[in-house]
């Protein structure tokens, strides 16, 4: 069974925005929420060179990360055509505005960094 | 019935059963049909179960490519534009070698010859153009062919090994191009053409005989002016000989008619459709019998014109796209075309009427032994025709003028020596294209090389600057290698690939241009990024990274104090201000007013390197200092504790006003340009722009302040101060053109205002001054900053008006609507999590 841990509530993060869930140590958590109140987490790591996506302009279900401009989609991760490669996606759950992301994978140790050449 | 599928939360069109979907049938698998069909998957990729007719044997393949070919410098291999796999990935049902006899359009059945049945919604007829055979006896015999697809190209080829005597009739693009490959092939070629001049539909006459000449020095033959009348048979129904209206014959065991070609109509005719010169559509490509059938390609007679080029045919398809996709929002309103022969080694090229005529003027150059004749049309100030032999680096540029319609009274002196002597973007010859080796790098940001990108055009098919942009990156970021990769895109993917169209659309999201957003802005009072997307049916319900940034600058600088200004459609450095470097940290560069310091400034940053471990304190190129690698949570506390006002370093924004010492202390110094800077600092920091803005003021000509590559540069002189604009130091340097000549610093405030808030009004979004100058015209802006005084002072009177209580954002967060909590984690975990 999925443990929940709590993050903040919905309005904590802005519209066709983030914020981070740091994890001292390991590479922080990017957390989106989308113009339709949708919220999606992934590994603030761009699949690129590592950009941090919580940095970037989100629109639609994707954003666009801040440092070359690759668009990665939220729902996967993927890294928009033509540019190919995938950031980390977490498992969000909201409820009553209060959104907690899966403890498990938030406990473990960062994927290696695939990198697109 | 139809039953009604509804979607459940969740279930995406995907789901759809093809069954349910409208079906959209395609008749011709060529460039136009098949061009269209990608649009409209990009657009639209569930709405349409799709099936497509090709009378060829083939997958569409890359039409143009056939004379490389032909002359043996690609495969049939390498011109394929979809393969069969790519119908499949989409779904598409394809029908191959299948000619469609029949359409019944109350039924809404297609039938073909072979009595495959499919039923429609919607009917796309793209079948493209029949060769136009000359009404003379003998054409039926073997050995006289047409060219047009790959079979006619095969039978080319075969014939080459077999027979000696070619005889192409028609000395247009198609028959040169065929000629040309039948004799690098090793036939003897003799070229008949009825007009005074070759290819006469593009060039004059100076240069159709100019092309004669290169193309008789390699072998080729020319009878101008001879009208054919019989192809004669030998014994075994094989043509021999061609014989003239005269009576005289020459050999011919291969006869390639190449007299033009006619829209295929047949079958649009058979089902009742009105044709005249192509099946004629409207701007949505409907045709205008049946608005359930569209029309593209060769075939279609759009406002009478039915295009013989690829260009215009894919724009076509873009907009029947849209209006298959339900958006409805394209128009097709007729295209410019330019031509050039695909014969190596001969350069040509001619757009736009060439030919002038009354109220045109000419410029001509000719140097008939050196083999380069340029002629340039005028008319209105504005370039309307080209017509280039021996040297057409400069023909796409041309083409782009003439395409933009800008003025060109300014450059018109150096106009015929091209772009590099204008300077307009990164510009090579395109000898120095073509002679570059496969792994010369053409794009130095992205390190893409000319191999790459080659490859890329003819692997994916690539036709713009900007899928090549898309899919290897090259020109895609600094630009100034754009130049380059057009003229490899031009004899890559053929003689026409199609250069930025004048109304450019704004973004995927979009078809209007940024004039278009701008206007309805201004006129339609839009105060919101979604009043803007609603007005205009843009595609995307909240736009992309591209035009959200651009629409919110085009509000808050066309509505001040009243639209309210959008952090979220920032980029990152504008949202938290500063800018983010590649390790996601930020820099810090606080405003150093006309780059003067002191002692307590110093000191407040040293105290603030140390308590913030700043790694790296760097002086920049604009007379400041950055300190580099600081913690994106420590900034709020480092702007506090620096106690500068922002830099805006990281903005569209003005940014450094650079100086020089000046008659303070410096011995040649005639004006006092640090405390000028100084002022122009002061009163136009905090603004906001297209792009980056820099000025510079120095203190005598001399210099120092490089006031000549400035968007504003002031240099003082003894009886005042001279003022340069739109000089640029960066991807392209450009030296900035002489404005005028002040007398008193509140002239230079005022003018300088003025000129930065028509570059606010009038410049696109990531145009920086040099680029909005060079196209509006440096007369323009002199009409409206030097001739109309009332009009300029508005101008300044409207700037001071945005400006005036402006916030400071490293410091008057509300006000700037900075979201503090961008600067803190949501929630830290555990080390130990
Ligand atoms: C820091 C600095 C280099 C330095 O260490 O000296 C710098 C750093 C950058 N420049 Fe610059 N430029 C710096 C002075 C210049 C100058 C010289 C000047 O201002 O006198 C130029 C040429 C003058 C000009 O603008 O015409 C210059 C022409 C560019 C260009 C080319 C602009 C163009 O239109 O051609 C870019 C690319 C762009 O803006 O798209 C650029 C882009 C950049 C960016 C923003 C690249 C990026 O996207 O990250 C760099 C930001 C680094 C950072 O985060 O701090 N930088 N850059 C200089 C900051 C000056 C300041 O005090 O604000
Ligand atoms: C040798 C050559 C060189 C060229 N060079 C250039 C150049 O350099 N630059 C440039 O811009 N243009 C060039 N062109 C022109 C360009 O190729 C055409 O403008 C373009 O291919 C037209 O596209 P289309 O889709 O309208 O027609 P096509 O590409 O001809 O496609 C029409 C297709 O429909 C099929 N069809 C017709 N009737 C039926 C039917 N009843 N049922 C089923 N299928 C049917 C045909 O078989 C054909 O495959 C060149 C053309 C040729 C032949
Ligand atoms: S600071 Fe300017 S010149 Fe230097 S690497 Fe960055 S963009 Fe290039
Ligand atoms: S690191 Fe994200 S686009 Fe380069």
């Amino acid at each position: 069974m999925t443990t929940w841990t709590s993050i903040c509530h919905i309005e904590d993060i802005p519209r066709l925005g983030s914020r981070r869930v740091a994890r001292p140590g390991r590479t922080d958590v990017a957390v989106f929420r989308t113009a339709d109140d949708r919220v999606f987490a992934m590994l603030d790591r761009c699949p690129h060179k590592g950009g941090p996506l919580s940095q970037g302009i989100v629109f639609g279900d994707g954003v666009a990360c801040p440092l070359h401009n690759w668009t990665i989609n939220l729902i996967d991760g993927s890294a928009r055509a033509p540019d190919v490669g995938c950031a980390q996606v977490f498992s969000v759950r909201v409820e009553a505005g209060q959104v907690s992301l899966d403890a498990d994978e938030l406990a473990a140790p960062d994927r290696a960094l695939v990198r697109a050449e | 019935m139809d039953t009604q599928t509804v979607l459940e939360p969740g279930q995406t069109s995907d789901d759809f059963s093809a069954s349910t979907r409208l079906k959209l049938v395609v008749i011709g698998n060529g460039m136009a049909g098949i061009r269209a069909v990608e649009e409209l998957l990009k657009l639209a990729p569930d709405l349409y179960d799709i099936a497509v007719f090709g009378a060829e044997p083939h997958p569409n393949y890359n039409r143009i490519l056939l004379s490389p070919v032909l002359s043996g410098e690609q495969t049939l291999e390498q011109i394929v534009l979809n393969p069969l796999q790519w119908y499949a990935e989409h779904g598409i049902r394809l029908h191959l070698g299948k000619t469609v006899v029949d359409v019944q359009r109350r039924q809404r059945v297609v039938i073909a010859d072979d009595g495959t049945r499919e039923p429609y919604d919607r009917l796309l007829i793209a079948t493209g153009s029949n060769p136009f055979i000359l009404p003379v006896p003998g054409t039926d015999l073997q050995g006289v062919i047409s060219y047009r697809d790959i079979a006619d190209t095969q039978a080319m080829i075969d014939a080459a090994t077999r027979y000696k005597h070619a005889v192409v009739i028609g000395g247009g693009l198609l028959g040169l191009e065929a000629a040309n490959g039948l004799a690098v092939r090793g036939m003897t070629v003799t070229v008949v053409h009825i007009a005074p001049w070759l290819m006469e539909r593009q060039l004059d006459e100076t240069a159709g005989k100019l092309l004669q000449q290169s193309l008789e020095a390699r072998g080729l033959k020319f009878l101008i002016g001879a009208q054919t009348q019989a192809l004669i048979a030998d014994r075994d129904g094989r043509v021999m000989a061609v014989q003239f209206k005269d009576g005289s014959e020459i050999p011919a065991d291969l006869v390639v008619m190449a007299a033009g070609i006619r829209p295929n109509t047949a079958l649009a005719e058979k089902i009742g459709l009105h044709c005249s010169r192509g099946i004629v559509v409207n701007d949505t490509m409907q045709t205008i019998t049946d608005p359930r059938i569209y029309s593209v390609g060769e075939c279609a007679a759009h406002r009478g014109i039915a295009y013989g080029l690829v260009a215009p045919l894919f724009e076509q398809g873009k907009v029947a796209a849209t209006h298959l996709a339900q958006f409805g929002i394209g128009r097709y309103t007729g295209s410019q075309t330019s031509t050039k022969l695909k014969v190596t080694g001969i350069d040509l090229f001619s757009a736009g009427n060439f030919t002038g005529g009354p109220d045109c003027e000419e410029i001509v150059m000719s140097d008939p032994y050196g083999g380069v004749y340029k002629k340039l049309v005028i008319q209105n100030d504005k370039l309307v025709g080209a017509c280039m032999f021996g040297d057409t680096a400069d023909g796409s540029w041309y083409f782009k003028l003439l395409r933009a319609g800008r003025p060109i009274g300014d450059i018109r002196d150096k106009l015929m020596f091209g772009e590099d002597n204008i300077g307009d973007s990164g510009h090579e010859g395109h000898s120095k294209a073509a002679a570059m080796p496969d792994d010369a790098e053409v794009c130095g940001c992205n390190g893409v090389t000319k191999g790459t990108i080659c490859k890329a055009i003819k692997e994916k098919g690539l036709f713009t600057l900007d899928e090549v942009r898309k899919h290897t990156k090259a020109s895609a970021s600094c630009g100034s290698c754009t130049g380059l990769v057009e003229q490899l895109l031009m004899f890559t993917a053929g003689g026409d690939y199609s250069a930025a169209p004048t109304r450019k659309a704004m973004c995927g999201c979009t078809d209007h241009s940024h004039a278009d957003v701008r206007q309805a802005i201004v006129e339609q009072r839009l105060l919101s990024i979604d009043e803007v997307y609603r007005a205009l049916d843009w595609r995307t319900p909240n736009g992309c990274a591209s035009c959200r940034p651009a629409v919110n600058y085009y509000l808050i600088s066309s509505w001040p104090k009243e639209a309210v200004d959008d952090p979220q459609s920032r980029f990152i450095n504008e949202r938290g201000h500063a800018n983010i470097q590649k390790d996601g940290t930020y820099s810090v560069i606080p405003r150093m007013w006309g780059g003067e310091t002191s002692a307590s400034e110093l000191r407040r940053i040293a105290d603030a390197v140390d308590k913030y471990r700043i790694p790296t304190v760097k002086v920049t190129g604009g007379q400041r200092i950055d300190l580099l690698g600081v913690k994106k949570e420590d900034l709020p506390a480092v702007w506090a504790d620096i106690g500068m006002p922002s830099g805006h370093a990281y903005a569209k924004a003005l940014r450094t006003v650079k100086t020089c010492v000046g008659s303070e202390w410096c011995r040649f110094g005639t004006q006092d340009s640090t405390q000028m800077g100084k002022d122009l600092e002061r009163a136009m920091w905090r603004m906001y722009a297209p792009h980056k803005v820099k000025f510079a003021v120095s203190g005598c000509p001399r210099n120092c302040a490089e006031a000549g590559i400035k968007d504003v540069g002031i240099i003082g002189v003894d009886s005042g101060w001279e003022m340069y604009v739109a000089g640029n130091g960066g991807i392209k340097t450009e030296v900035a053109h002489f404005l005028v000549k002040l007398k008193t610093a509140e002239e230079v405030l005022e003018y300088t205002g003025a000129f930065c808030q028509l570059y606010r009004e009038e410049g696109w979004y990531l145009e920086r001054t040099v680029h909005y100058v060079s196209r509006v015209g440096l007369d323009h802006v002199k009409k409206k900053i030097l001739d109309d005084a009332e009009g300029r002072k508005a101008l300044w009177a409207r700037l001071q008006f945005s400006l005036d209580g402006e916030p400071d954002p490293w410091f008057e967060f509300d006000k700037a609507q900075v979201d503090l909590r961008q600067f803190a984690p949501l929630a830290t975990l555990k080390e130990d999590a």
